[in-house]
């Protein structure tokens, strides 16, 4: 935990003190600034670190491969950041954080979503499969095999949204062609180009489901 | 992104009352336009209302037409089977647009509330009298090759950046809306508007006014269709020129014929003058040159889009030819 530090002693300078003390006022001063006015006047009261808890949490249950969990989140949380920062699922991907390169890509309800433009609190109730679900234990998904048999990664960034991505496209049924998939697969982009690689996994298992 | 006030609405009423309570508030709904503005800080709502629990998702027979309720996602609306057997243009619009995975989130309203994609819109750092009122147009004398053709003012020649608009336009939808003062409905084309001196609206909807359902007619364009979408790479992007078409043939004889463009005006561009030169005529090049050439009377480009002028009647002939089943 760190220390919270309270309102400076008078005739003090407001940011005398460590550089970390210094970092966290002013960037909790460039907060306020941003922040409505009828969460600042909540704050005035408490000019400390505080002021977080003073932003209004919601509770939001939901059921993230296969385990249901509590979390108490501020609205402005997404479904990625409450993955990977407060769930620890780091599997998703942060990419663009802004719906346009499918690193993030995650099942609500059995539906491929782009988990960084879903606020967490919109997902009450909601069942969560991230791609630290797709495996039976040891035993990986179809498409993680296929992925691995046909090189369907360099750096493997983009590589758990194009396999969350895959595994809804088969049951999509949008794998008739290649440009089917390639058309229903754009969302996922991949810088190192592994495209025909993800395709030919795809293939696979479109033709051999186990 | 800012923080800001949630609240979660389960019914119309109460989600407008919030509206109305709340002077900086804004409706979500899938939020993949919302969401990501906010992160970018173009808008900073204070409360954001939640609607995504309303009972505004189905699709269903009403009349002689069809009704497809606010809440419906882009995906459930574009493969239901009654839209893919009656109004086939609608889910060739939708599937044209953005990325399987922002299908399954973005709503039929939201849809129709999505903001331009002008690039000083998005930049905070930019004039943009759409974003902030009276900042001026960076577009104008900018980089303008997104941007419009048709009834732009020189306070704004951003583009309405949706294809599932440009179909609804074309198939004569109807839009039903609820606010505090009770329930109306407006023709779609008439929901969005030009910019003219106020481009922060993009549309009539009052702020509190909620998007129930949008009606479609019955409609006699289920074969002859087309929805043809220009873009810089082949999948998801936005259009620098898109064309809807829908005919209605009797042998070779146009009966009825429907023509929209998007990615060329600040609404989806309704070309009514085509549609009636093409009445009655013979599908054919003959014809679909003569309509494309009408469609673009009033057109003026600007310094980086010109290459427009030529890109949209080609493509208003494409989508023709297409439709009309001449070509594949």
């Amino acid at each position: 935990m760190l220390k919270r530090t309270g309102v400076p002693p008078k005739g003090e300078g407001p940011f005398k003190g460590s550089r970390r003390d210094f970092l966290k006022q002013s960037s909790l001063l460039s907060a306020i600034a941003l922040t409505p006015v009828t969460i600042v006047k909540a704050a005035e009261a408490q000019w400390d670190e505080k002021v977080a808890d003073v932003f209004e949490k919601v509770t939001v249950n939901l059921e993230v491969n296969g385990i249901r969990h509590t979390v108490k989140v501020e609205p402005r949380v997404t479904l990625l950041d409450l993955l990977r920062e407060e769930l620890n699922l780091t599997g998703s991907k942060k990419g663009c954080d802004r719906g346009q390169c499918g690193a993030c890509t995650v099942h609500v309800n059995g539906v491929r979503i782009n988990s960084c433009l879903s606020l967490a609190v919109t997902n009450e109730g909601k069942k969560i499969t991230t791609i630290e679900g797709l495996a039976n234990g040891e035993e990986l998904h179809p498409m993680q095999d296929a992925f691995i048999k046909h090189d369907g990664f360099q750096c493997g960034y983009c590589t758990s949204g194009q396999i969350m991505s895959a595994v809804a496209l088969v049951k999509e049924g949008r794998t008739q062609s290649r440009e089917q998939i390639s058309e229903f697969m754009s969302g996922n982009i991949c810088r190192c180009g592994a495209y025909s690689n993800i395709v030919k996994a795809i293939q696979e298992v479109k033709n051999h489901p186990s | 992104m800012n923080p800001f006030l949630y609240t979660r609405s389960t019914a119309a009423t109460g989600a407008i009352q919030s509206m109305v309570k709340a002077p900086h508030a804004q409706f979500l709904a899938g939020g993949t336009n919302l969401i990501d503005l906010m992160k970018m800080g173009v808008v900073v709502p204070e409360r954001l209302v939640d609607i995504n629990p309303l009972p505004l998702k189905g699709i269903q027979k009403m009349g002689t037409g069809l009704r497809i309720g606010a809440l419906a996602t882009n995906s459930e609306v574009a493969d239901h089977p009654l839209i893919l057997q009656g109004y086939p243009l609608l889910s060739l619009a939708i599937n044209a647009g953005a990325s399987p995975q922002l299908r399954n989130m973005a709503t039929v309203g939201g849809n129709m509330m999505q903001r331009t994609r002008c690039n000083y819109f998005f930049d905070t750092s930019m004039p943009c009298n759409k974003r902030s009122p009276g900042s001026g147009c960076g577009a104008l004398e900018g980089y303008n090759r997104m941007h419009a053709l048709f009834g732009a003012s020189d306070q704004c020649i951003a583009v309405n950046p949706s294809d599932m608009n440009v179909a609804l336009t074309a198939l004569d939808a109807v839009v039903h809306i609820k606010g505090p003062k009770g329930e109306r409905k407006i023709p779609f084309a008439d929901f969005h508007r030009l910019p003219g001196d106020h481009p922060e609206k993009d549309n009539t909807l009052e702020r509190t006014e909620l998007i129930m359902a949008v009606d479609l007619p019955a409609s006699p364009f289920h074969q002859h269709v087309h929805y043809l979408k220009i873009r810089d790479r082949s999948s998801y992007a936005f259009a620098l020129v898109s064309v809807a078409a829908a005919l209605h043939m009797e042998g070779n004889t146009i009966k009825e014929a429907r023509l929209a463009m998007g990615g060329v005006a600040h609404k989806p561009w309704r070309l009514h003058a085509a549609e009636t030169f093409l009445k009655g005529k013979t599908a054919g090049d003959d014809a679909f040159q003569q309509a494309s050439q009408i469609a673009m009377q009033g057109a003026k480009a600007y310094k980086y889009n010109q290459f427009k002028m030529t890109l949209a009647p080609n493509a208003i002939l494409q989508a023709l030819r297409t439709a009309s089943g001449l070509v594949s």
